[in-house]
Order: structure tokens, then C-alpha cells, then sequence
């Protein structure tokens, strides 16, 4: 016996009142605020008044001819790349250690998941600790193993500064290359590897020439993630140095804040925000054509 | 000896090595946490100048006198609340969009439902130091500065994006039949919808659910953005920027709440890793 159909059964008309809300939440809370932002870096608003004045590129000009903006965009790409290459040699050594089985390799995969889970800020502050100027345990344990001998002023000094924002962004991201890369080798062809061992290949052979390239999408996977979370991260920057000394270690997003919320000059606010784009629109990219035309650890 | 179990022999040191550095380098700022928060004062404040005070062991006897501070001191207990607050409406939130439009892109759009999830998956990807200058001014029209409700009304801009991309997946590893056979037992399409869809999206909503705790735990840029009142904060945004008195960081409690607001998320982490790593890649690596 077959019921007669309602409007119920008309699967497009039901399915786009389920997508609705989801797309209007979206549509209001990303896409107009993301225009918005487009909007103000045209003109001169600050925070106080709700005028909008048209000045067209004159924020672009400006920031442009700014040496702190240039610097804190420089920062910026050397910061996402450095941490990138960190993070991706550390996730291929975890992934070689953790994909055996071993006793305690549970609590080890707990335990390298850590910075993951762990909430930036508090990564951050925990790691302004470490880097303290007086207590910092680190000084103390390479002064103790010798390797040091006068002293560290890591949050002090532009260029170990750098380095320590490059280190704990590269903990920070490591533990989900990881985990992207152990799902990719369970996708490698057993075979194949079997095969490598035959032919006499020994380790880094192996994993240098025949399982580095097999990964690859994987790992581009890994490095894009890691690109658009680096390069639009504010909490690391801002509570490890706050993008200083005297400004030498901004980038986009502390210099976006600076200006257009602690400066209340929403105008250059944004203008610097909009050079976040570049690398947002580049992981997008190849983020579509990965999806499309490689076919990324299916199973 | 032979040659072989010399050669196996420093492999597995070789592991062992590479896995100790690792860990060291992953868990050291923890192990710091976990000192900091339970030793005494004068074992924490010396100078890492002198070379024969061990920072890393306890040289007094532990103490809880931090804890006490950060529970009975600070503004520690109200934070938490916020972010419980918080993360209640964010979840709801999400899972009344979210799971209803995962379901209708995996069962009833076609193509074009196809390419609306990928787009909405993609706006996951603009971050919030992207719009803060936008919301900034958004949230001040409203009049939400200082107000929770500011974090309920954009945290789900977050949340739904992946989500919806996390149910739509779940949903098309479901087989069909299920609710085939229900269509054929009589129900209608709406009626499958009420009584036996809900059923097949469980796991799915408790990984958007938890999903949402570790996205509002986590979050600092809004809040940075929206709150200046100490007492509306959340722990993310309190911990590292209300507990530093002038110059003067309380240490010890600092970390005792980082380390208590981070074991949560490390088990949820632990446990649902790889679904995580599903939702957040397209679903192009399967953990």
C-alpha cells in the first residue's frame, strides 16, 4: 500500500529548509562581517563613532609605507614557513616512532597530543614561563649540560624572540601533522614497502624515496593546515612577546589588534587584517585542487 | 653477537631516542605546569642562574597553597561558570543548525548541496583575527561589549561550518537502507526525519558536541576582542591575561589553572582525535 505523497516527500524543498538557518548563521556572521572588513580598510572609521567616511587606498598607502607593517608581514611568512618545516620533520619522526607498536605507546601519543589540546593561550603563557628572563628553566638546563655559558634573554632580544615564537609555534602544530601522517601511512601500499625491503633498501632509503613521496599529500595536507593556522594566529605572538621589543617581532594579526582595537583605529585595522588573505586564499586553493585530484589516504 | 641483533638493537635505541626527545619536547611545558603549581615559593622564585638548584624535581615538600589562591583568590571559579555558560548555549547552537543541514546535504541536495558544503566548509577557514576589526564594530552597535552573549552569538560561526561537514559525513557512511525501509514501512520523508534519522546521527552529535567544548574552552581571540570586564571573562582569556597583577605574575596559580583547564581537553583530544582530523580535512584523511 503506498501512501500518497506530501510536500514532506519533496526531498529539495525539505532539504533547503534543514540548510537554511545553517546558511543564514554563516551568511550573517561570516559573510558580512568578512565585507565589513573589506569596507573599513577603505575607509578612516575608529571605534568611537559609527561614521563611515570612503578614503579609498589612503590605509593601504600608509601601512605600506610603514616599517613596522613591513616587518610584522616578513615576520609573518618567516614565522608560518620556519614553524611549517619544524613542525613537518617532527610529525614524520612521531609518525616513524608511533606507527610500531611498543609499550607505552598510548601514553606516548597522549602526551605528544598535548600542545594540540591544549588551549593557545595557556600554551603560550605556560611557554612565557619557560622563556622567563630571571627563571627560566631552560637556561638553567643548557648552562647545566654545557651548552650554554653566558645567558639567554629569549623574550628579549628580537631575533631569540623570533626563534621562540618560530619553537612554540612548531609544538603547537606538530601533534595534528602527526596524527595526518599516521592516517597517511596506513594507506601505503604494504606491498610496495615489502618490496623496498627486498630490494635491500635500508631505513632513511626507504622512507626518502619511497615513502616520503607516497605521503606527500599528506603532508601538503598537514603544511596547509598549518599555514592558515600560523599565519592568522594572534595568542602565541601577543602573550609570548606582545610584538615586541619595540615592535621587531608583530605580525599580521598582533599589528591588525594593535591598531585597529587597542589603537581604535578600525580603518588600518583592517587593512592590515587583509594581508592575512594572501596565505588564506593560497590553502584554499590547494586545499580545492587536493580534493579534487588526489585522492589524500582513502581508504 | 651477531651483526643483525646489533643492527636491531640500535634501531630500537634509535626509537627510543627520537621518542624521548619528543616527548620531552611536547610534555616539558606540562611536566613545568605541574612543578610550578605545587611547589613552595622559595623553591620556585630562584634565580635559574644558580646552577645547583634542580628546577625540575621538587626540592621542598609540594603545597597546595596556589590551588587555594587560584580557587579562593582569584577570579578562577567565576571564569570557569562563563566558559560552562558559554559552552552550553554554543552547543545547543550548533547542534540545531549543524545537524540538521549535515543531514540535508548528505541525504537530500544534490550537487548543489555538494558544492554548498564545500563552500561552508571553506568559511571554517577565515579566522577570527581576520574579522575581530569587523565584529569589533558589529558588537558594539548591538551593545554586547563585556557581555557573554557577544562569545554565544559568534562562537557558532565556528562551530556550524565544521560540524555540518562532520554530520554530512557520518551520515553518508550510514547506509541508505535504514531509512529506506522506514519510507517503505510508511513514514514520510519528514516523518523519517523526526523518528529515524535522529537515531542514525548520535556519534555525530556527540563529536560536534564535543567539538564545541574544546572550540569555546580553547578560544581567545573574541574574547580578547569583546571582553575587557575581568569578572565576564573566560578561563582562556582570564588565566593568561588577568592574573598578572601590574607586573607581577602569579605564577604557581597561573599554572595550576592552565594545567586543570587542559586535562579535559587532552582526554576529549585523545578520544576523538581522529574524527577531528576527518571533519577538519574535508574528510580527505580518515583517521
Amino acid at each position: 500500500m503506498m501512501r500518497r505523497a506530501t510536500l514532506a516527500d519533496r526531498p529539495g524543498g525539505l532539504g533547503a529548509l534543514l540548510l537554511a538557518p545553517a546558511l543564514l548563521y554563516v551568511f550573517l556572521l561570516v559573510g558580512v562581517p568578512f565585507v565589513l572588513v573589506i569596507l573599513l580598510s577603505f575607509s578612516d572609521s575608529t571605534a568611537g563613532s559609527l561614521t563611515f567616511h570612503w578614503v579609498g587606498f589612503e590605509q593601504y598607502a600608509r601601512i605600506l609605507a610603514d616599517p613596522v607593517f613591513r616587518r610584522a608581514a616578513w615576520n609573518t611568512v618567516l614565522v608560518t614557513l620556519g614553524s611549517q618545516a619544524l613542525a613537518i620533520v617532527l610529525a614524520t619522526a612521531a609518525a616513524q616512532v608511533l606507527r610500531s607498536a611498543f609499550r607505552g605507546r598510548r601514553l606516548a601519543r597522549f602526551v605528544l597530543l598535548l600542545p594540540w589540546a591544549v588551549p593557545v593561550s595557556l600554551g603560550a603563557i605556560a611557554w612565557t614561563w619557560l622563556f622567563d628572563s630571571t627563571f627560566s628553566v631552560i637556561n638553567w638546563t643548557l648552562r647545566a649540560v654545557g651548552l650554554l655559558h653566558g645567558w639567554l634573554y629569549w623574550l628579549g632580544d628580537p631575533t631569540l624572540a623570533l626563534v621562540a615564537i618560530v619553537l612554540v609555534q612548531a609544538w603547537r602544530m606538530f601533534p595534528f601533522a602527526t596524527l595526518i601522517v599516521l592516517a597517511g601511512m596506513t594507506t601505503l601500499p604494504q606491498e610496495m614497502l615489502e618490496a623496498s625491503v627486498v630490494d635491500g633498501a635500508g631505513f632513511w632509503r626507504r622512507l626518502l624515496e619511497v615513502e616520503l613521496p607516497l605521503l606527500s599529500p599528506v603532508l601538503v595536507v598537514a603544511v596547509l593546515f598549518g599555514i592558515a593556522n600560523v599565519a592568522t594566529d594572534l595568542g602565541v605572538v601577543y602573550l609570548l612577546t606582545g610584538g615586541g621589543p619595540a615592535n621587531t617581532t608583530q605580525v599580521l594579526p598582533t599589528l591588525a589588534f594593535q591598531r585597529g582595537i587597542l589603537g581604535a583605529d578600525l580603518g588600518q585595522g583592517a587593512a592590515v587584517a587583509v594581508f592575512m588573505l594572501p596565505f588564506l586564499i593560497v590553502v584554499a586553493v590547494a586545499m580545492l585542487w587536493l580534493a579534487r585530484h588526489a585522492e589524500v589516504g582513502r581508504r | 653477537m651477531s651483526a643483525a641483533w646489533l643492527r636491531t638493537a640500535s634501531r630500537a635505541a634509535g626509537r627510543y631516542g627520537v621518542l624521548l626527545a619528543l616527548v620531552a619536547f611536547a610534555g616539558a611545558p606540562f611536566y613545568w605546569m605541574l612543578l610550578t603549581a605545587i611547589k613552595q615559593n622559595r623553591d620556585l622564585y630562584v634565580g635559574a642562574y644558580e646552577r645547583t638548584h634542580v628546577p625540575w624535581i621538587l626540592n621542598d615538600p609540594p603545597t597546595l597553597e596556589h590551588l587555594r589562591l587560584l580557587f579562593t583568590g582569584t577570579d578562577f571559579p567565576r571564569w570557569a561558570l562563563n566558559s560552562f555558560l558559554v559552552l552550553i548555549a554554543v552547543a545547543l547552537i550548533t547542534v540545531v543548525v549543524a545537524v540538521p543541514a549535515g543531514y540535508s546535504l548528505a541525504r537530500l541536495s544534490g550537487r548543489w548541496g555538494e558544492r554548498l558544503g564545500v563552500g561552508l566548509f571553506f568559511t571554517y577557514l577565515i579566522p577570527p583575527t581576520l574579522l575581530f576589526v569587523a565584529f569589533a564594530r558589529l558588537v558594539s552597535a548591538l551593545r554586547l561589549e563585556n557581555s557573554l552573549l557577544s562569545l554565544v552569538l559568534v562562537y557558532p560561526t565556528m562551530t556550524i561550518p565544521f560540524c555540518t561537514w562532520l554530520v554530512m559525513g557520518f551520515v553518508r557512511s550510514v547506509p541508505w537502507d535504514i531509512e529506506e525501509q522506514a519510507m517503505v514501512d510508511g513514514w514520510s520523508r519528514f516523518g523519517v526525519l523526526l523518528h529515524v534519522a535522529p537515531r542514525l546521527v548520535v556519534p555525530a552529535v556527540l563529536t560536534a558536541v564535543m567539538f564545541a567544548f574544546t572550540l569555546v574552552i580553547q578560544e581567545f581571540v573574541y574574547a580578547l576582542t569583546f571582553i575587557s570586564s575581568v569578572k565576564q571573562m573566560t578561563v582562556s582569556l582570564g588565566v593568561p591575561v588577568a592574573l598578572v597583577r601590574g607586573d607581577v605574575y602569579h605564577w604557581g596559580a597561573l599554572m595550576a589553572a592552565a594545567l586543570l583547564t587542559s586535562l579535559p581537553l587532552a582526554i576529549v583530544y585523545n578520544a576523538f582525535a581522529d574524527r577531528f582530523i576527518e571533519g577538519l580535512t574535508l574528510g580527505a584523511v580518515k583517521g
